[in-house]
Order: structure tokens, then C-alpha cells, then sequence
């Protein structure tokens, strides 16, 4: 799908914790050719704070209503000014931008997602969904006020949840969650989140000998790897996580595991 | 309709704008926002002798209207640029400059002996002002003498267009413009980056891997556009600036000021067809005024 630079209208703004909110787009141009992975490039209007574009992953597409959604954690002044927006302001994104995740072969997968890293594991288990892969669907968090939109995942797979505190679902970190304790036959694991959980899960499938792909995140001034300030190592050297990521077989990253 | 068309020595530009190098890849990056060819020419990626893997994450931090940057000249180096790049690029209907990048004279010496063969690039931006390298680059930038030396190691090989890039972090840019014009520079482009750094102050930890590195974006538009006011005053070649430029109001002073051309980096980031509006804008501007030519304006400055 070529690139673009689009205005998208808000059509709605909701909030789901105290510090996520889900924002719901549409435009003229035709969502069908995103993938699951792929990611948005937005610009922040009215911040004189804020210079550059704030790049956010697809969380999902509803491609019969051609809309995009994106769940944004706040964090910074960006994604603050981003949680003010009302109903029908605009915004404009470009993208769609990086690669996706690869479910070619896959016959039963884990989506293993942790705080606000879970965003673009939604629109990935709706494919996986519709593919008719089996997944089961893992989402870790602090507390429970870091998980949302659990009925959502539950139309595509198992799902299952755990909290540090124990607020919600079991207690402890993702990785020692009990769905582990039992071989469940996955030959894929999927996982976005805090770059130590990742770690842990790629520590995981890396045992199990299952294959494992991870989305990244780094800072990024263009998106669209013409600045080249968002390298990651691998053992293709430095990389752009804008382009050649933000999906990564973990088997390409220097990762110590 | 006013005529755009200028000249940089033997470039013919059809219209004062073009890209900073590393802000806009070798092109393909931006072929589904713009036209490539609708552009007066696009400066490539710094480019070395040997390949470099540029520095390490983090490379880059926002800053109030700019940011910094500490790429470290990442590149494949100069055969892969002829035998991979070049032949993707070649056919654009565009002047397409090669910015060399160096930190021993014999490696410019060689990369651009290597660049003369390729019929399609007909200038070189010779980069003495990168701060981003440890060994080099903004060392023969930031003295008279330097500067002077790889400007002639590198005209004696380079029959083409030379345009050499200054370096703003020097006490008198002037005389440093006008040393490379003595050696035989066709052309000066500034500004590069300005050094600079920023700190987190929960981890008490530099935001850059390398500690400092090079501010870019509207925050350094008035230095630059000072220092292209005080250059283009003290030499008799053409002057390329750049520098924080983000629209075509900006774009338009540093021609008033004395440039021949500019060259926008980071505001592509931001809006990647943010070029395309910078020469609409510099062409509605003459029209409205009444110009016939964009050489009515060049150091056109009422002081
Ligand atoms: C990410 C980044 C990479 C750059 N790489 C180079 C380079 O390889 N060679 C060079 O001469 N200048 C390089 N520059 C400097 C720009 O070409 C330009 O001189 C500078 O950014 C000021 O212009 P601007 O404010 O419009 O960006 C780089 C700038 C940025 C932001
Ligand atoms: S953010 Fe510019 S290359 Fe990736």
C-alpha cells in the first residue's frame, strides 16, 4: 500500500483507564492493505512543545466501516495533547509505515502483550481470527487499571491476563503465567510490550524452540527511514526499526537471551 | 509565471530547492509523497570510503523546535552507493548531489575519484562539518588551514561542481568560506548542524549514546540564516543555505540574505512533501510581487 499523508477525522475519543485512551479515525483513503504491525506517524497540532511526529501502532482496522483505531497510553506532553481531542477535530497521520507480523505458516500462536505494548496485538488476533488460526491471547499489566478491552480480544481468542499486584487474573509477571506449565503445541509467538518482558518471552520460545517475532519501539524523527536515528542492532548490523521493523524475527536481533 | 531557474556554478536548478543531506535518504524514501523531479536537486546521504554503522541507540532527542541528532554517518559506503544506489536513482529528473564524507583527505580523494564516473552526478557536497564523528569530518571544518587543504586535495580530482559544507560551530564562518573559495570551491552550503546536548534528569544520563550531538530545525534558523548573510557578503561564489527552513516565508529570507539556493533537512521529517509547498510558495511570493525572476531577490536584503 503506498504511503500517505492523511487527514483522519475523530470520530470518537473514549477513555478506557486512567491513562489509556482509544481514539477512532476515518478518512477518505482505503484501510484494506494494512497490516497487523504496521504503524502511524501523527502529527501533534497546537503543541509548540511537541516538533516531531509521534509514531503510534495500528491497534486495529474495522475495514467494512474503513475506520482505524488507535489505543494511546499517556506518557509525554504528545500523547497528552492526543487524549484532549474531541469528537470530529482532526488528525493528521501518515502511513501506513513498517513492516507486519508474519503469519504464513502459523497454525497456533500466542500473543503474549504487556501494558500499553498490547495495541497492536488486537488488530493481529482479529487476522489470525479470520485466517482461522487458533490463538491464545495474553495480556499483562500492572495492575488491572492496565487492561482493557479484554471482551474485544476474547472474540478472537483464549484469553488469558495477569497482573503484578493481582488486581486482575493471575498474579506475577506474564512469563510465569500457568498457561506455560502445560505444552499448548504453539509454533508461533507474537509479543509487544516493555523491552524486559519481551526479552522473558523471547527467552521462552528461544527454549521451546518456537518461533518468535517481537515489535519494537525507538525513537524515530522521519518514520520512514530516511534519518536513520532509529537503528536497532542485528546481525545485519544497524537497522532501521521504522522500515525493516517494527517486527523482528528475534533470531535477527543481538538480544543477549 | 516567474522564472525559479538558478544557477550554482555549472548547475542549472529548475528552482532554488533542494534536500539536506541525511534528511532525505537517497529518494526512493519520499517517491510516494513527491515528484522527485519537481525539485531543483536532492543531496544523498553522507558518504564515506568504507561502510560505517554510524553510532549507537540513542541517535536521536526532540528538543524545543528542533532536534538533536547523532546518526555518525551511517552509510554502505561509497561502492555500494555506485553499484546499488546509483542505479535506482539515476534516471530522476533531478540534479542529484553526492555528499562526501570523510576523516583522512585520501578518503575524499578517493570516494570522489570513484563518484566522477557516474555520469549523473554532476556536483559533490563536500561535507567538512559533520560533529558527529569522532575522528574527523568537523575538524577539517573548524580551521582555516583544514579546510583549505582537502578543498584542493579534492579539486585537483573533481572536475564537476564542488560545493564544500561549512560548519557553524567555528568562531568566524566568514573566513572559513572564504579559504575554500581560494582552493577553488564552485560553491559554499551552510549550515550544518550546531553542537549541542540535552540531558534526562531522572537518570541524570545524556539523552544521546554519544553524549552530544547535532541540532537541526527551526530553533537554528536565525544563526543559520545570519551566518549565509555574513558568507554570502565575503565571497563571490554562490551560496546554498539551509538551516531550520520549514516553509516558503523561511526559505525566502535566506535568499533575500544572499543565498543562491537552499536546501530544507528536517522539516521533511515532519511533512515529507513539505518541498513541494516550499517552491509553490516561493513561486506565489514572485508573482505577487511582481518578480520576474528569483534572482530579483537573491540578496535582495534592504539594510
Ligand atoms: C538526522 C540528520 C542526519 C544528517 N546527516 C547529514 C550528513 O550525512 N551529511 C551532512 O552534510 N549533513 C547532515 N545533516 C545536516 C543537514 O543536512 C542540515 O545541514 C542540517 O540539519 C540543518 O538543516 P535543517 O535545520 O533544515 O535540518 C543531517 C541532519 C540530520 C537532522
Ligand atoms: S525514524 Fe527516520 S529512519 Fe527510522
Amino acid at each position: 500500500m503506498k504511503k500517505s499523508i492523511t487527514d483522519f477525522t475523530v470520530l470518537s475519543n473514549t477513555r478506557l483507564s486512567s491513562t489509556q485512551f482509544l481514539l477512532e479515525l476515518s478518512s477518505d483513503i482505503l484501510l484494506n492493505d494494512v497490516l497487523p504491525g504496521q504503524f502511524v506517524n501523527v502529527k501533534v497540532e497546537d503543541s509548540p512543545q511537541t516538533f516531531l511526529r509521534r509514531p503510534f501502532s495500528i491497534h486495529s482496522v474495522d475495514a467494512k466501516r474503513n475506520v482505524l483505531f488507535l489505543l494511546i497510553k499517556e506518557m509525554g506532553i504528545g500523547s497528552t495533547k492526543l487524549a484532549s481531542l474531541q469528537k470530529g477535530s482532526n488528525l493528521n497521520l501518515i502511513l501506513p509505515l513498517g513492516n507486519s507480523f508474519s503469519f504464513g505458516n502459523v497454525k497456533k500462536a500466542i500473543l503474549i502483550g504487556g501494558g500499553c505494548g498490547v495495541a497492536p496485538l488486537l488488530f493481529l488476533a482479529k487476522k489470525l481470527h479470520e485466517k482461522d488460526i487458533h490463538c491464545d491471547i495474553l495480556l499483562g499489566g500492572r495492575s488491572s487499571d492496565d487492561i482493557v478491552e479484554v471482551e474485544e480480544y476474547q472474540k478472537y481468542g483464549t484469553t488469558h491476563i495477569t497482573t503484578e499486584d493481582g488486581s486482575l487474573g493471575e498474579k506475577g509477571l506474564v512469563t510465569k503465567h500457568s498457561i506455560f506449565n502445560s505444552n499448548k503445541g504453539w509454533d508461533m509467538v507474537y509479543s509487544c510490550g516493555p523491552e524486559p518482558m519481551m526479552k522473558s518471552v523471547a527467552m521462552y520460545a528461544k527454549q521451546n524452540e518456537i518461533e518468535c517475532e517481537v515489535s519494537l519501539e525507538n525513537t524515530m524523527a522521519c518514520g520512514i527511514g530516511s534519518c536513520l536515528c532509529c537503528v536497532t542492532d542485528t546481525i545485519d548490523g544497524n537497522i532501521c526499526v521504522c522500515t525493516e521493523g517494527p517486527v523482528f524475527n528475534i533470531k535477527r536481533l543481538k538480544w543477549q537471551i | 509565471m516567474a522564472d525559479l531557474n538558478v544557477r550554482i556554478h555549472n548547475l542549472l536548478l529548475k528552482n532554488p530547492v533542494m534536500t539536506a543531506s541525511g534528511t532525505f535518504g537517497y529518494g526512493p524514501e519520499f517517491e510516494d509523497f513527491i515528484d522527485i523531479g519537481a525539485l531543483g536537486g536532492i543531496v544523498v546521504k553522507g558518504t564515506t570510503l568504507e561502510p560505517r554503522q554510524g553510532n549507537s541507540y540513542p541517535r536521536m532527542a526532540e528538543t524545543p523546535a528542533g532536534m538533536l541528532n547523532a546518526v555518525g554517518l551511517q552509510n554502505k559506503g561509497v561502492d555500494y552507493f555506485i553499484n546499488s544506489i546509483y542505479p535506482l536513482i539515476q534516471h530522476y529528473n533531478t540534479n542529484i548531489i553526492v555528499n562526501v564524507s570523510g576523516s583522512l583527505v585520501e578518503d575524499y580523494i578517493k570516494v570522489c575519484e570513484k563518484l566522477s564516473a557516474l555520469k549523473n552526478i554532476p556536483a559533490i557536497e563536500l561535507n567538512i562539518s559533520c560533529p558527529n564523528v569522532k575522528e574527523g569530518g568537523m575538524a577539517f571544518g573548524t580551521s582555516c588551514a583544514a579546510a583549505a587543504t582537502v578543498t584542493k586535495a579534492v579539486r585537483n580530482v573533481w572536475p564537476k561542481t564542488l560545493i564544500v559544507k561549512l560548519s557553524p560551530n567555528v568562531t568566524n564562518i566568514a573566513e572559513i568560506a572564504k579559504s575554500v573559495e581560494d582552493e577553488g570551491a564552485d560553491a559554499v552550503s551552510l549550515i550544518n548542524t550546531l553542537l549541542g546536548m540535552a540531558i534526562n534528569i531522572d537518570t541524570r544520563k545524556p539523552l544521546l549514546s554519544t553524549v552530544t550531538g547535532g541540532l537541526s530545525g527551526p530553533a537554528i534558523k536565525p544563526v543559520a540564516l545570519r551566518m549565509v548573510w555574513q558568507v554570502a557578503k565575503a565571497v563571490k561564489i554562490p551560496v546554498v543555505g539551509m538551516g531550520g527552513i520549514s516553509n516558503a516565508k523561511d526559505a525566502i529570507e535566506f535568499l533575500l540574505a544572499g543565498a543562491s539556493a537552499i536546501q530544507v533537512g528536517t522539516a521533511n521529517f515532519i511533512d515529507p512533501a513539505i518541498t513541494i509547498s516550499i517552491i509553490k510558495g516561493i513561486e506565489e511570493y514572485l508573482d505577487k510581487n511582481h518578480f520576474s525572476s528569483v534572482y530579483d531577490i537573491i540578496g535582495k536584503l534592504e539594510c
